[in-house]
């Protein structure tokens, strides 16, 4: 019981890869394959960033670099920021890889007039 | 014994090579001068090598460092006598194939010509390569270019029969390659070096179970190329070859190239005492023993005179092994010998073949009736050859299989003896109905007086079979192969 | 001064110039070609001269970048390890770029010129970045920038190519995510992504559960990208379609910098000894190369086109070099190192001879090769050359480092690998030589027929010099590589394995 509520992130973002994979597996039109290959990488990063929360962490950002009283800043309160920077890196990378997958999808079906794998495959063939 | 440094081994090795590329740029435009640089190259590379003969005389071995790749591991050539002994071979070889191929050649406008004369002179630069290299690894890769060259020229007919010879024959001689290079790797492994010492430098490195696996693996790699029974079956199909071909490369340069590894692995890199001690030596006598005596078997059965001489080949290679491997001063002086005098044998008995097809289109012993009124020349040296080969005083055949026999004799087992003398018997009755049938019998249907092959044909092979009977009666003329050959025994038995 | 940036100049230099190059190709295409070729030339000297730098002082370059000292910002390094890799990228890239003038308008419209040498520079980027850079996420950015410009650039070719990079881009995309959440599992525990720093703090986690899956996740996903067995099925297509110069420049280069990057996992951010002892992972690498090399090795026998045939010898020399990597011993590790530059030059030099056959015949059947020996001479000794070297035929460079992977292999008494790599020869041999044997080989039915044989003379190839030199380039750079590899392994190679590996 503690391991499922203690670590649902790590349930989330495993189920989500499942299905991202099984989408890209298994799933015969290519624009499925694609979608399940964003939720793929999506999944990962939802997991990246849940790894960055804390407990009781808040927003973090700093209004004035000292408080009031003169104490520095404990890195304690505030959430992890980093994963969110790398994850905003990993985001620009899934669009840019969803962005040519599309446009390759618009350069096949222009081809083939289907976006079916098997009927790609028998087109080939000839 | 001193070394001396010098490039004359690097010269000689590049003058085929040069003569190679010479032949490749002036292709089929100008034949005659292209001719003309195959037999430059010959006689130079001759020169060469006949100018380090003194040296070798006093003892001394001549030594050129190409390039040191890694601690242990250079590209060296070192003349000692033995690599003198098949370097002298090869290249006085090359030149009388290079004036025999030109005529056989021209005579049946055969195609690709440019092509086979690049091709001989690399095989050339491979095979004086492998004679003149100082380690495993400056051998290795000559040996895997001497392969590689030497397959166009057995697939030159182009024919599916050719081409698939062809195959067969990398295939075998790559795999061959392969064991060698897991020995070589393993030997690099044990001892951190690849010269060659004279006597062996194994000694003292790894169990004895490792040091069978390695000279087993040695032995199946070079034993390909030396025609080994049973990974022998390349030789009787490579005989597809044009004529010249058959004649220096596997007569002289390709199997003697793979017995002289064999040797050089025996000798060199392991070495009697190490034999002795492992008793690996008897196992292979017995191995070899096999070949000897079964190749001459084979040989009495094929009507095709090549292959017949294919396999009279395997069994004189094998007959080499063996006196090496006995262990002994006498039959290793024997089998050295018989490496140059079965060359020159052997060389005129092909060329003799070639004359024969060249003129009379026959191929089968059974047709060669009477053949000895119309070509009395070409017979005349066939019958020099053969009777060499028998081992029938004066020619040279005699002195080589005299030594080996009072080998065998003074090794601990009396039947290599007979292995020998059932050898030599059975190649008597295999040459002799050729001569027999060639002289006496008549030929029904076309005879037309005498009508030899032409001159750039007949000569080569009159020569060689003059140097047979001279090598017979004077064994250190020319070349003092003898007193080489005392040297190869006495740094090999001596020396460590 | 500016000798100082050389790290981060030598990938933000093809960086500006791909915009650069679109930006002119909007007004005057020709202008593309110069500039793709100044800034492949400046990468050279920024590799050479770092190269020769890290020989020197004998320690590593260490550059960060926007002077923020690791491990909070980014850090390129340069050592012994990847000092040679990035000579040889740039070597490479320049001397395809060059071959690619000609190459590649015969087989693309010039309206997409611009595009084609955009994505080019973009594909070096990606490259010099992966083999640069210190920090572990950084990696997977320039992975992913390298992978883009491959998908897109592999979809510039012929029929099917487009589906080809399609499923490239799928497959690909696994594996960037695996190496992504890999990262992710390090960074967990660690809390930084700097690799000398993951060093420091790994050893004494080396036993938790996290680091062993992290440590998975990461080989999956960078066995993907360097086309590992089984995971290699996305190369073969996708290489065969390409244009002839997008495979001559992906072929050498991208496959050798992912082995590049595993052995940086391997042996820098986890210390030997993780992957032999406590997750004895070489165990099963080793088993994945041994497999590798047999079934690439049979399946490249049943091709009949040419550059799918080379294709799957890019699976098999991956193969040699995971088992010198699996040997996990000194000289194992050498002739893995030695063999991914020699590799990088074997491909390009087989991969380009091929284009140049496919321009010239316009076909890669290798069974419609007749008479080449005589139309193209200079292509086809260009190929044996190759062809001997990926053979081990010494003196060319791939016998040496089959040379110092059989001594590893028999170092670690891994006598099956040994088997795997002696038999993997073997039937290198064979394939080659099918294709040589048609090549040179004029099949004919009759012995007599030598009349004609004057019929076809031995011309020049008809193709341009452009394509000729850099072919030629190659050929001779195997050959002293190979001649020199005692200098090149002593000097370099040599402080690129960790001391702490055996022997």
């Amino acid at each position: 019981m503690e391991i499922m509520v203690g670590k649902f992130n790590y349930w989330i973002y495993i189920i989500l890869i499942m299905v991202g994979f099984y989408g890209m597996m298994a799933k015969n039109n290519l624009m499925k394959k694609l979608i399940g290959m964003n939720i793929f990488q999506w999944s990962i990063i939802l997991y990246y960033i849940s790894i960055g929360a804390k407990k009781g962490g808040t927003v973090p950002i700093i209004m004035d670099t000292h408080s009031a009283a003169g104490q520095a800043i404990r890195a304690i309160d505030y959430i992890n920021p980093l994963p969110h920077v790398l994850m905003l890196t990993a985001i620009v990378v899934g669009v840019a890889t969803t962005g040519i997958a599309l446009a390759l999808l618009i350069i096949i079906y222009k081809k083939y007039g289907t976006l079916e794998e098997d009927e790609i495959i028998e087109a080939l063939k000839k | 014994m001193e070394t001396i440094h010098s490039s004359i081994p690097l010269y000689a090795i590049l003058s085929p090579l040069a003569g190679a590329f010479l032949i490749l740029f002036t292709g089929n435009r100008r034949p005659n001068l292209r001719e003309f640089w195959t037999i430059f190259a010959s006689i130079t590379q001759f020169t060469l090598i006949y100018s380090l003969i003194p040296c070798i005389l006093r003892g001394s071995v001549v030594e050129y460092n190409v390039i040191e790749i890694y601690r242990g591991i250079a590209l060296k050539f070192t003349v000692d006598a033995f690599g003198m002994v098949f370097a002298l071979l090869s290249s006085s070889l090359w030149i009388i194939v290079s004036v025999y191929s030109i005529g056989y050649m021209r005579s049946l406008s055969e195609h690709a010509q440019t092509r086979y004369f690049f091709c001989f002179a690399i095989a050339l630069f491979g095979a004086t390569g492998v004679a003149l290299s100082g380690n495993l690894l400056t051998l290795y890769m000559f040996y895997e270019i001497l392969t590689i060259s030497t397959y166009p020229l057995v697939a030159h007919k182009e024919t599916p029969e050719a081409i698939k010879a062809g195959r067969k024959y990398l295939v075998y001689l790559l795999t061959g390659a392969v064991f060698v290079l897991f020995s070589m790797g393993f030997t690099y492994y044990l001892t951190g070096t690849l010269d060659f010492v004279a006597g062996g430098f194994l000694k003292g490195h790894g169990s004895p179970e490792v040091l069978r696996i390695i000279f087993a693996s040695f032995i199946i790699g070079f034993g390909t190329k030396a025609a080994i029974m049973p990974l022998h079956e390349w030789l009787p199909s490579a005989m597809i070859a044009p004529t010249p071909v058959s004649a220096l490369l596997h007569a002289v340069a390709v199997v003697k190239a793979g017995v002289f590894c064999v040797l050089r692995v025996i000798l060199y890199v392991f070495g009697p005492k190490i034999l002795s001690d492992l008793n690996i030596w008897l196992v292979l006598a017995y191995v070899i023993s096999f070949t000897v005596i079964f190749a001459n078997i084979i040989a009495l059965s094929q009507d095709n005179l090549k292959r017949r001489l294919a396999f009279s080949t395997i069994n004189n290679l094998a007959i080499i092994i063996l006196g090496a491997c006995l262990l002994s001063p006498d039959s290793l002086r024997g089998a050295v010998l018989h490496i140059p005098f079965h060359g020159f044998m052997k060389i005129t008995l092909f060329m003799c073949a070639g004359a024969i097809y060249v003129k009379t289109r026959k191929e089968l012993v059974s047709e060669m009736d009477g053949i000895g009124r119309e070509m009395p020349i070409t017979m005349a040296a066939f019958t020099i050859g053969a009777v060499g080969l028998v081992g029938i005083p004066p020619v040279c055949g005699f002195i080589s299989k005299w030594y080996l026999c009072i080998g065998a004799l003074k090794s601990k087992e009396i039947i290599f003896l007979f292995i020998f003398l059932v050898s030599a018997l059975l190649d008597a009755v295999y040459f002799f109905p050729i001569i027999i049938n060639a002289y006496f019998k008549r030929n029904n249907g076309e005879s037309s007086g005498s009508r030899e092959a032409p001159l750039l044909i007949v000569v080569p092979l009159a020569i060689t079979a003059v140097f047979s009977i001279v090598f017979g009666i004077f064994p250190d003329s020319f070349f003092r192969l003898f007193t080489i050959t005392g040297i190869v025994v006495k740094t090999v038995f001596g020396g460590t | 001064m500016i000798s100082e940036h050389f790290p981060a100049l030598i990938v933000v230099t093809p960086l500006i110039l791909s915009f650069v190059v679109f930006a002119v190709g909007l007004f005057d295409r020709r202008y593309c070609f110069p500039l793709v070729i100044i800034a492949l030339g400046a990468c050279i000297h920024f590799a050479v001269s770092m190269m020769k730098k890290v020989i020197a002082q004998g320690s590593a370059i260490h550059y960060y970048l926007g002077a923020w000292a690791p491990p909070w910002g980014i850090e390129y390094v340069v050592d012994h390890l990847n000092a040679l890799v990035l000579v040889s990228i740039a070597v490479i890239s320049f001397l395809v770029a060059i071959y690619s003038n000609s190459n590649v308008k015969r087989e693309l419209p010039e309206a997409k010129l611009p595009q084609f040498y955009t994505l080019f520079l973009l594909q070096v980027t990606g490259l010099f970045g992966i083999t640069i850079t210190g920090d572990a996420f950084n990696l997977y950015v320039l992975l992913e920038i390298a992978s883009f410009s491959a998908y897109a650039i592999i979809a510039m070719g012929e029929n099917g190519a487009q589906f080809a990079a399609f499923r490239y881009m799928i497959f690909g995309t696994i594996g960037a995510c695996a190496y992504l959440l890999g990262v992710g599992y390090l960074y967990i525990i660690t809390g930084s992504l700097n690799m000398a720093d993951l060093s420091k703090l790994l050893p004494p986690l080396y036993h938790s559960k996290v680091l062993i899956a992290g440590f998975s996740f990461l080989l999956v996903g960078i066995g993907i990208k360097m086309a590992l067995f089984p995971v290699h099925t996305w190369l073969p297509d996708s290489y065969t379609l390409a244009p002839s110069s997008v495979s001559a420049l992906l072929a050498p280069l991208f496959t050798k910098v992912g082995a590049y990057v595993l052995i940086r996992v391997m042996f820098t951010i986890f210390d030997p000894s993780f992957s032999v002892t406590i997750f004895p992972v070489t165990e099963i690498l080793g088993w994945v190369g041994a497999t590798g090399i047999i079934f690439a090795s049979i399946l490249a026998l049943a091709q009949t086109d040419l550059k799918r045939m080379l294709c799957y010898l890019i699976v098999v020399e991956i193969g040699f070099i995971v088992i010198g990597i699996a040997s996990a011993n000194r000289f194992g590790l050498t002739g893995a190192i030695f063999h991914i530059i020699n590799d990088m030059f074997m491909m390009a030099c087989l991969f380009t001879a091929a284009g140049a056959i496919f321009s010239q015949i316009g076909t890669r059947n290798i069974y419609q090769f007749r008479i080449l020996h005589k139309t193209m001479p200079i292509t086809m000794a260009v190929f044996i050359i190759g062809a001997l070297s990926v053979i081990g035929v010494p003196p060319m460079c791939g016998f040496f480092s089959k040379w110092y992977l059989i001594l590893g292999v028999i170092q670690a008494k891994k006598w099956v690998y040994l088997a795997v790599i002696l038999i993997g020869s073997l039937l290198n041999a064979i394939l080659f030589f099918r294709v040589l044997e048609n090549a040179y080989f004029e099949t004919r039915n009759n012995i007599e027929n030598t009349l004609n044989n004057k019929g076809v003379t031995v011309t020049l190839d008809r193709i341009p010099k452009g394509e000729l030199i850099p072919m030629m380039c190659f050929a001779v750079i195997i050959i002293l590589l190979g001649i020199f590899s005692g200098k090149i392994i002593n000097n370099i190679i040599q402080f690129a394995i960790p001391g702490a590996l055996q022997g």
